[in-house]
């Protein structure tokens, strides 16, 4: 019997405590994994996503209100647009998809916050090239503005770029591939092994190449070191001589009628492929995909200079602190934590963090799209259509055939005003 | 002599009665006009842009090339587009008003007319595009008439297609101004040109005509002022291939130079300002109004 002042450890007590704790473990998430902070508040919290249509996926959207329980609202704009609102509107969003040479431009407007990487949990899970630079020690770090040299800086506050892990991330790698041109097999009917066959006059009238100036100048400088015709000192950062002379040579060829149309966004490329009205053009992974799975024949060739590579990643906007900062890392862990991953390898993108992308894709799937295998059985897209028949080898083999094969990042170059402007009157002429 | 007495209660309640609009005129036109002209002076770096007083934004304007060029396709397009909304609009007006008895029917095909209007301008636009395709329908149902054999490239991601879809999304502007205008036309003058002796085409060219000049100069400001200003139509069907200074502007926008892309703007104004205050120099426009 006690009164009063004095705690003793009564039965009553210690079922309340036992109670409490099992509640907080179940709460907590101890039990079933995800979330990890009270299920109860993370419910209300929204956080906007923008950025470009690669990534932001509605199957996306539905997982994690599923998994994680907060709402999470996504818009899909272009590039340029993505650029032009993480530098300008930083109260419009929370997490920023953005790309690594989109995040050299916009990190010194100080609209985004570092990550602190020890709250990361799979940090050591994730590839070399967005830590080091190096797929394997033995890689040669790429031309071009290589993700790891815009991945770090010192400090939660810092504003230049560090050259070594510091433990604050910029942005978290997510998702990244290696392009190159996408071909219709059946109407050009021969081999195409390099970059030059873009401005081939065979391809009169009939080859396209995408009009933002960023990625579009990178695409040009392949052609024309393909062509022998410029000798670049390094094609990420170009010097007005270089962009002049590039410039030049597709300027002569948009003149002889060499391209049938430019575009912007990649549905207008999928477009162009399908409908055959272009034979070669610029592409990315989803277009290839998407024309494929209409059932048109599409390859994405690997050329013998090289590929040009992006990578993108999830930036934190500044304003988020509290509940919506916790949330933000949750949501970080979970889409490293292998199910997102899983999704975009099937669509042919590469997970930062394939080691537990593999746990929720096949065996087969894994074999095709990271292996290089031979597909052993049909092979599907996230949305369930057939993509690639049983016996279908992958475009450019496995991950180390293709990563391993870059040639250049997709780049932000001090001379970018410039390069923009001539970019500009290309398109003008 | 106080100011209020030189102004009467008439003229004070004239004042009242004019400043509901000119207050959101001056609110909603003048202001932004004068924001924009200030800020082409401003200067901006990589993202950002702040308030300075340079004529760098100008002097880079006038002085490309670039400006010309896209300067001289854009009234290329606008010349070939008002030439043939002009043709078409006015035939169309003619029939509406002097061939179709009825004044019921009269009102009836000109809602006919309007109804594509229904349809966002986009769509309409867009659409022509699998229609003028390579393996599109205009070239399939030419090719198994016999009359080609390759399919005809020039019929899209060309000026051509340009210049059609500027047609066929603004001819109605020339339609209604110039039908309105023709409406007004008393038909004793034609009859009395008929009297005189005129025959068909004389009467068209000295009444008919001369009487439509309002209408039709308000057609042509409608649609020189939606072809110079244009960007997305000239985007679509060239393919991306063709410049306009519209195109111009919202390029420099994307890429968050304001400022240059506000000195663009203020060129254009100026220079659509320009060749209105011209057409308007020919004809008086005050009758229709």
């Amino acid at each position: 019997m006690t009164t009063g002042k004095a705690k003793t450890i009564s039965r009553r007590n210690v079922l309340k405590g036992a109670a409490a704790a099992g509640g907080l473990a179940v709460g907590s998430g101890a039990v079933t994994g995800f979330p990890t902070i009270w299920a109860q508040n993370i419910k209300d919290v929204t956080l906007r996503q923008f950025g470009t249509g690669v990534s932001n996926l509605n199957e996306v959207a539905q997982k994690v209100k599923q998994d994680l329980g907060f709402t999470l609202e996504m818009t899909a704009l272009d590039s340029d647009s993505v650029t032009q609102r993480a530098a300008t509107q930083p109260k419009s969003f929370d997490i920023a998809d953005i790309e690594y040479w989109i995040c050299k431009k916009v990190w010194p407007s100080g609209n985004l916050q570092a990550m602190d990487t020890s709250k990361i949990k799979n940090y050591d899970k994730i590839v070399g090239i967005f830590k080091s630079g190096k797929l394997t020690p033995e890689s040669i770090i790429a031309q071009g503005t290589a993700p790891h040299s815009v991945g770090f800086v010192e400090g939660v506050d810092g504003t230049k770029f560090a050259d070594h892990e510091t433990g604050w991330m910029t942005l978290i790698p997510t998702i990244y591939n290696a392009d190159t041109l996408g071909i219709r097999p059946d109407l050009i009917g021969r081999p195409i092994e390099s970059w030059t066959e873009l401005l081939n006059p065979e391809f009169k009238g009939k080859a396209s190449i995408l009009d933002i100036s960023s990625i579009g100048i990178m695409d040009a400088a392949m052609v024309c070191e393909a062509m022998g015709e410029v000798k670049y000192g390094d094609k990420g950062n170009m010097t007005r001589d270089e962009i002049d002379k590039t410039m030049a040579i597709f300027t002569e060829a948009k003149k002889a009628g060499q391209f049938r149309a430019f575009w912007k966004s990649f549905d207008e490329s999928v477009n162009l492929m399908a409908s055959g009205e272009v034979v070669i053009q610029s592409m990315w992974s989803p277009a290839i995909t998407a024309v494929r799975s209409k059932g048109i024949p599409c390859v994405y060739q690997p050329l013998k200079e090289g590929y040009r590579s992006w990578g993108g990643g999830i930036g934190l906007s500044k304003n988020l602190k509290g509940l919506e900062l916790e949330a933000a890392y949750e949501y970080i862990n979970w889409y490293l934590s292998g199910w997102v991953g899983g999704f975009l390898m099937r669509q042919g993108y590469y997970s930062a963090v394939p080691e537990t992308s593999k746990n929720f894709m096949s065996a087969d799937e894994w074999g095709f799209w990271f292996e290089g295998k031979p597909a052993e059985g049909d092979i599907k897209n996230p949305q369930g259509q057939v993509m690639e028949k049983a016996g279908a080898v992958r475009d450019g083999g496995s991950f180390y055939d293709r990563m391993g094969a870059v040639a250049c990042w997709n780049a932000v170059m001090d001379e970018n005003q410039y390069m923009v402007r001539k970019w500009n009157e290309f398109i003008a002429a | 002599m106080s100011f209020r007495k030189t102004i009467g209660a008439a003229e004070r309640s004239a004042w009242l009665l004019v400043s509901p609009l000119a207050v959101i005129l001056a609110g909603f036109l003048v202001l932004p006009i004068l924001t924009i002209a200030a800020v082409s002076f401003w200067n901006y770096n990589e993202f950002t842009y702040y308030p300075d007083f340079v004529f760098d934004n100008y002097a880079y304007l006038l002085t490309s090339p670039v400006t010309l060029a896209t300067y001289l396709k854009t009234l290329k397009f606008m010349v070939l587009t008002w030439g043939f909304c002009t043709v078409i609009g006015f035939t169309v007006a003619y029939f509406l008003a002097f061939h179709v008895r009825s004044l019921g029917g009269q009102v009836a095909l000109f809602l006919l007319c309007t109804v594509p209007f229904w349809t966002s301008n986009i769509i309409r636009m867009i659409s022509w595009i699998p229609f003028l395709g390579r393996n599109g329908i205009a070239n399939s149902t030419l090719i198994e008439l016999g009359v080609i054999d390759q399919p005809l490239e020039w019929l899209l991601f060309s000026d051509f297609a340009v210049v059609l879809a500027f047609v066929h999304l603004y001819v109605l502007f020339m339609v209604v101004p110039v039908f309105n205008t023709m409406m007004r036309i008393d038909k004793s003058l034609i009859e009395a040109a008929r009297d005189a002796g005129a025959s068909g085409l004389q009467i068209l060219t000295n009444v008919i005509i001369p009487l439509s000049k309002p209408g039709i100069m308000i057609g042509s400001i409608f649609i020189v002022t939606l072809v110079m200003g244009d960007f997305i139509t000239v985007r679509f069907m060239s393919g991306g291939q063709s410049a306009s200074v519209g195109r111009v502007i919202s390029n420099e926008i994307a890429l968050l130079q304001y400022p240059a892309a506000a000195a663009s703007a203020v060129v254009l104004l100026a220079t659509v300002l320009l060749m209105i205050a011209v057409m308007l120099r020919f004809v008086d426009v005050r009758k229709e109004l």
